[in-house]
Parts: C-alpha cells; structure tokens; sequence
C-alpha cells in the first residue's frame, strides 16, 4: 500500500479539539493584518476610480496632481509597460488599472501616493480625466444578445457559436446519453428558469498591502491573500521583474472565501513605490471592496428534469449563463458540472456560458458557480418530489450517485459519501420535527471538486525538542492548528510542542493558492511526509548512537527504539534526548517534503432548513438549519463545524437578503454593509454540524477537503423551505421581503 | 490506446467525437498525442485543462501515469474558492 493511501489508525492528536495557536493574538489586536503594518517614511496610496459603468478614457491630465504639496508619485496605465504574456494577467492589469476603457464604476484609472490622506484625496480630485460615456450591459441574457453594448472585441472563444454578442466568451457542454429520448420515457417533466444576484464574499478585512520597491528593482510586499506566491508570480509578471526579486509576505488574513485569489492593489502600490522610492501602504475602504473588488457571478438559468411515476429520473437538461463582469471567469461551465453531479443520469446535457458586463470582474466565492446551479437543479427536483408525491429525501436517494455513477462532468465516481449524508438527514429528528404555521421545510443536496496542487513544507527539530513547521498557505481555516495536529501524530509528541507559521515566498517552494479546499488535503499529505522525512533522519542518529543499522530502528510514541530483541537492547531514545545531541550525531535535523498533490476526493453535503414566512410583509425567518457532510477524517473538529456553520450562514445571506443593485446609470447603489446587508447573529439560529467521517482513501489520514461544499446546498435548501412555508415557488434570488410579498400576493 | 472522453463542446472540435483514442503513457503523453491528432483542440489546451483519471482530478502532473485500461476524461481546467 502506498503510503499516502489511508490505512485505518488509532488517532492520538488528530480530531481533538486542542486550542487555536492564532486565538490569543486575535482577540488581544496583536494580529497583524494587512493594514496593521507600517514602514518608515510610508507613504499612503489611493486610487481615482470610475465614475462610469464603460466609458472610453479620452485623456488623463495628472500634472495639477503631481504639483500638490505632499504629494509623491501619481500613476495611470502609462506607467505599466510592460504587457503579460498571459491572457489572464493582462486582465490582471487592465482590471487593476483600466487601459483605454473603463469597463465598470469603480474601475481604477489613476493612482496616488501622497504623505497624508488629506493630500491624497485632494491629489485625487485634482486628476483630470475626459470620458466618453459608453452604453453599458449589466443583465447576463442582455449581454449576450447581438446588438448588446461589447466590451471587448475577439475574445470569444472557439466554442461560441454564431449569432450571439462578443460578450459570450466562452460555452462548454456536458452530459451523456440521448435526453430527447430520456424526456420521452418521463411521466412528468417540470421545466423551470431561475435567477441569482451577484453577492459579494463579504470578507470583514478589506483588501490592504504594504509594497516597497528599491531603485535596485528588488521589492517586497506585505499584503492580506489567499495565495502570497500566486500575488508574487503576478505583480512580477506586470511590474516586469524576476519573482526571485519580490518577496511577498502574507499578512493574517479577516476571511477571503475565494475573493482574495487574486490581486487588485498590489501591482498599483508597487508601481506608486516604484516611482516615489518610497514603501506605499494601500487599504480600501468598504465602497471600494464591493465596487472593485471581485463578488460573484450572477445567473439565469433554465433546468428541466423528467421522471417516471415511480421516482426514476429520466432525462435532465441544464442552460447555465453566468456574468463574470468585465472580464473572462470561468463559473458557468462549473455551474454545468457540478449542478446535476449529485444524481445517477442516464440521459443528461448541460451547457455553461461565460458571459461579460459591466460589472467587476467575478472573483470566486466558495465552490465558484456550483451554489446557483445547484439552486436551480435542487428546486426543480423538489417541485418534482412533489408533483409526484414522494418524499424528497427518498426522491433524492432513488436518484442518488454512488460509486460506480457516471458523473454529470463524466467521470465515473470511487467510493462517494452523498447517500450517507441524506441517509444521516432522513434519520435525524430534524426531518421529522413538527412545523406550525406558516412554517415549511427544505432539503438540498450539493457537490464540490476539492483541489490539491502544488505544495511545500518544512519541519525543523529544535534543539529543545520543540518542532517548528513552515507552510506555504495562508491561514484562512485552520490550517496552523491542523498541521500542528497532524505534525504531532506523525511524530507521537504533544500539540503544544509543535509551531506552525506561514513563511514568506523566500523561505519556500512553491505554494498554490490557498483555494479549491485543498489545504487540509494537500499540506496536510506534505505536513505528514515532511515529518516521516524527520523521523527517518532521527532514526538514523539513533542507530548511529547505538551503533546499529538505521534499518533495525523503528518510530513509536515520539522516540526511535531497536525494531526487535535481534536489534540489540536499548532504551529508547526520545525525540527531545536525540534532539538534545543533534550537533553532536550530525547537526541539524528537519523534514521536508515538496509535491503536486493531485488527486483529490470529491465531496457531498445535504442540508435541511426550517422556515417561517410572515405573510402580511414577506420576511423570512430561519428557524432551523442542520447540515450533513463527507468531511472524511475532521482534524479539529471545531474548525471542520465552523466551516458548515459558515457555508450554511453565507448561503442564508445569498438565498434571502444580499444583492449586488445597479441604478440605470449602471452604477452600484448599495456599496456599503448599511445597504448590502449580510447576515448577523441575531438573524440566525444555532446551524448544527453533522460530520460524517467518511475515509478519503487517497489521504494517509484519511483527510478530504471541507471549506467549500458548505456553500452549495443553502440556496436551494432554503428556497425550498420559503416556497413550502409560502405555498408559492419561487425562482429568483434574494427572495427579499418585497419579492416574496409579491409573489404571495401574485397566488 | 488510450480512449479519452471530450466535454461536448471540445468534441465538436474533434470532428464530433465524444471519445478519442491516442498512444499514452502517461499525462503529457495524453495531452500532446491529443494536439497532434487534433490540432483544433489546441487553443483550448493552451488554455488548460483538467484530465480525470479513474476518478481522480490532475491538472499538471505530466508523469502522472495511465494505462489502456483508465477511463481518461477531460475536464474544463478546475478553479476553486
């Protein structure tokens, strides 16, 4: 067996619940996050952004600007000459500072660097920009309509047929089997068309960095991501430097949930350090968060699923357009995967769209696109469940995947969790709990990849015997608790004596983006091999010491001893004692290990909510919410809960209130948390975690991925719940309080 | 041989085949046997792409081997959260 396969083990550290190494610092401010550092003569950056939803950038005059007291360096496209080689790095940089057109309001066209505030924003309104004013598209079937105002010309790839916009960039198909001839084997067909807001992440850290940029074009940058090396490879791409030169060093991180996957001021307070030669601190404020940055895409979608009589799917079929805003994402085609991926379908087609607007560009958000899909799909076959009287936990479970199922992207599935998890929600008290008045109940099932790819990590042993780990992932989920965990269980010595902290791009291999759910999954594999690695070595300075073969010693319990009586008869020799002569059996001791930890195992959830609809003014009140998942082996289980409990509070946010709404001028009218409103405690109850620890056999520990599934099921569990409790279906989200009191009224 | 199983819209630029066959060994193999016997499935290999095998998900790994007998199928290039 392999020894990155899972083989069943008595865990002594691994699923405790041991305190968080980042507590103490968070809750005492001693947390540096990215706003929190300073350099000396610092000069404070800040960006001149649209006014327009797409206009064309006649001519930028920055001369009265440049001549302001106090202020250092002004910046405009001009100053980035070098152009990427990359499609998706020229987006980069023409989203972080337009080029000939500003593509969305609050589109960055100029930037300042000045001593104080007040000089940067007074610089700021001194900056004159000529516009044309352009027509602008916010509505994704709008844009795709020939004759739509266009964004970009000859972006559309191969794969768009004639006879739309050149905002269509992108389709992609999916599916197997003959859906004409699975519809016509169907007793009852329901067909349904959907659509969703764009919502933002809602991360509470705005994004902030610190760049310094010597006149040697060597540089380093402090900044608040998901993925300081992906930011190191980009802004040295734009800024036309070596990585080597940049050395980029993540900040503690207030929550990114996909958004911070990429760059939006960093390449900026480079380029204003660069030509002010002084290090420049940039923070947005919320209005810039949520105009600028990256939210998610909104979609309409059509779904039509057949069945028989009996509860037997049929024929399914899915249209899934989704707007990345300014520039090309790819969340629609994800959306055709992953929407149907929960369901054994003999007959399937999905197609997935990538459309662009007026809008800011679509960062990720969790499981990019799969939530809406699953919206759509999850609604209509609940509608179906009932039109056919079945329950729609046993509905699901007939039509269920399992392994063995051809998936809806095409693989065939291994051993799968998804029928454990509505197995697990039918048993619970809380599918069978009574419901009052006005009062009704959902269930939704959703689906997500999980990624691995490349990582590093480094474990040294200090001469102390403590261990101290170096990962290459910013922390957003637990990640310096769970590799200590995982760390201490390998190398059988308590929690407590091992540290992990998140080293710069200097001080390690490369490291993906921490994203895809990968985390847990992929650092952990390295964590483990990493101190197999250690292990082999102190074996060997044990043997030494003993004057056996390295061959003849084994590892238990934190300390090296003769594998047998043939070995020889010694005490066993602690990693603290081996430690303690480390200098003198050969120096120092650390573990390595550097992989791409491909290969991944999926990951499926099932949540159940209740609802209460008032019907004189449509609000809705969650009364209860329980979510099911294959977590497989949860590491700290308080984290492996927290990420259930905040899909499941996010999802609550996209399914009922937040909303990204564009006046008729194109610009966004609700920039802010006042307007933009996402969830708080008092709007939600206690969310129930229930972790099936189903083994992923392509992890030692049996480890999968958790920090994205979360977020798929919650809009379709509680649209089904609202329409229940409201007798009414409803096929748009938010379903807000003036929307559902329409659609009640409308009966 | 090795089948492989294109999403729909890349079938349409294998001269609508759902599943093609090609000389592999392992992942770069698969990816450059494809390009040759298909050459308009090239931008969207420069692109990226994600490849499953036998159920599992790689992106890049180039010796990631494959046998006659793995069910290969490619996937749009995954991106996650």
């Amino acid at each position: 067996m392999a020894k990155d396969e899972f083989q069943t083990r008595e865990f002594k550290v691994v699923g405790t619940r041991v305190p968080r190494p980042d507590g103490l610092d968070k809750v005492t401010g001693r947390a540096r996050y990215g706003a929190d550092m300073s350099a000396p003569g610092m000069l404070h950056g800040y960006c001149l952004r649209s006014p327009h939803a797409h206009a064309r950038i006649v001519s930028i005059d920055t001369s009265a600007a440049e001549a302001m007291s106090g202020v250092k360096a002004v910046v405009t496209r001009a100053d980035f000459t070098v152009t990427p080689e990359d499609q998706g790095t020229r987006d980069i940089l023409d989203n972080v500072m337009a080029d000939k057109k500003a593509l969305y309001d609050g589109h960055t066209v100029a930037a300042v660097a000045a001593t104080s505030r007040s000089a940067g924003m007074k610089a700021l309104k001194a900056i004159k920009v000529e516009y044309e004013v352009l027509p602008h598209v916010i509505d994704v079937d709008e844009a795709m309509k020939p004759g739509a105002p266009e964004l970009h010309e000859g972006r559309s790839q191969e794969s768009v047929p004639e006879g739309y916009s050149q905002n269509v960039l992108a389709r992609s198909q999916y599916g197997h089997g003959d859906i004409d001839a699975g519809f016509a084997k169907a007793d009852v067909i329901i067909e349904r068309s959907f659509t969703t807001a764009a919502t933002h992440q809602g991360y509470i850290e705005p994004h902030a960095c610190l760049a310094t940029m010597g006149n040697d074009n060597q540089g380093d940058l402090f900044c608040c991501t998901q993925g300081h090396f992906l930011v190191r490879s980009t802004c040295a791409e734009i800024m036309g430097m070596e990585s080597g030169r940049l050395r980029v060093t993540s900040s503690e991180i207030g929550g990114g949930f996909g958004g911070k996957t990429t760059v939006f001021l960093e390449p900026v307070a480079l380029m204003l350090s660069k030509k002010s030669g002084k290090p420049v601190k940039m923070t947005m404020s919320r209005d810039e968060v949520l105009r600028a940055s990256g939210p998610t895409a909104s979609t309409s979608i059509d779904i039509k699923i057949g069945a028989t009589k009996d509860g037997r799917i049929t024929g399914a079929w899915g249209d899934f357009r989704y707007q990345s805003g300014a520039f090309y994402a790819m969340n629609g085609a994800l959306g055709a995967m992953c929407g149907f991926a929960p369901y054994d379908l003999e007959n399937l087609k999905t197609v997935g769209w990538e459309v662009v607007t007026n809008r800011p560009k679509a960062a990720a958000y969790r499981a990019p696109g799969a939530p809406m899909a699953a919206f759509a799909v999850e609604s209509v076959m609940d509608e179906l469940a009932s039109s056919i009287g079945m329950d729609p936990i046993d509905f699901r479970l007939m039509n269920g995947a399992e392994e063995g199922t051809k998936s809806a992207y095409g693989p065939t599935y291994p051993a799968i969790g998804l029928k454990a998890t509505l197995e697990a929600a039918k048993a619970h008290p809380h599918w069978s709990a009574p419901l009052g008045e006005n009062q009704g109940r959902g269930v939704g099932c959703g689906f997500w990849f999980n990624f691995g790819g490349n990582t590093s990590v480094s474990l040294m042993i200090n001469p102390d015997g403590t261990v101290s780990l170096s990962e290459g992932n910013p922390d957003i989920g637990g990640s310096r608790a769970s590799m200590s965990m995982m760390a201490a269980e390998e190398l059988g010595i308590p929690y407590r004596q091992v540290r992990t902290i998140i080293a710069d791009t200097a001080s390690l291999g490369e490291n993906d983006v921490t994203d895809g759910s990968r985390v847990t999954f992929a650092v952990g594999l390295a964590t483990i091999k990493a101190a197999r690695h250690a292990i082999e070595t102190m074996k060997a300075r044990a043997a030494k010491t003993w004057g056996i073969d390295a061959d003849a010693v084994e590892w238990v319990d934190g300390a090296a001893q003769p594998a047998g009586p043939n070995a020889g008869k010694f005490p066993p020799l602690t990693l603290k004692e081996i430690a303690a002569t480390m200098s003198n059996t050969g120096g120092p001791i650390s573990g390595h290990h550097e992989a791409n930890a491909e290969g991944a195992g999926v990951s499926f959830g099932t949540h159940i909510c209740d609802t209460e609809v008032d019907p004189e003014t449509g609000a809705v009140k969650i009364l209860r919410y329980t979510v099911f998942q294959d977590a497989g082996k949860a590491v700290h289980p308080d984290y492996v809960e927290g990420q259930l409990q905040g899909g499941a509070v996010q999802g609550i946010g996209w399914a009922l209130n937040e909303e990204y709404v564009y006046g008729e001028d194109g610009t966004l009218q609700n920039p802010g948390f006042l307007d933009y409103r996402i969830p708080v405690a008092s709007d939600l109850p206690m969310i129930e975690p229930v972790i099936l620890e189903i083994p992923n056999p392509g992890h030692p520990y049996g480890v999968r991925g958790v920090g994205e599934t979360g977020i798929v099921p919650p809009l379709a569990t509680i649209a089904n719940a609202v329409s229940r409790a409201a007798d009414v279906r409803m096929t748009s989200l938010p379903m807000s309080p003036p929307k559902l009191l329409a659609a009640i009224k409308a009966k | 041989m090795v089948t492989v199983t294109l999403w729909g819209s890349l079938a349409e630029l294998a001269e609508g085949q759902r599943s093609v066959e090609v000389e592999a060994t392992n992942l770069r193999e698969l990816l450059q046997a494809l390009e040759l016997a298909h050459p308009a499935l090239e931008p969207q290999l420069a692109r990226g792409v994600s490849v499953s095998i036998d159920g599992k998900i790689y992106n890049d790994s180039w010796f990631q081997p494959i046998s006659e007998t793995s069910e290969v199928v490619l996937l749009n290039r995954l991106e996650g959260g």
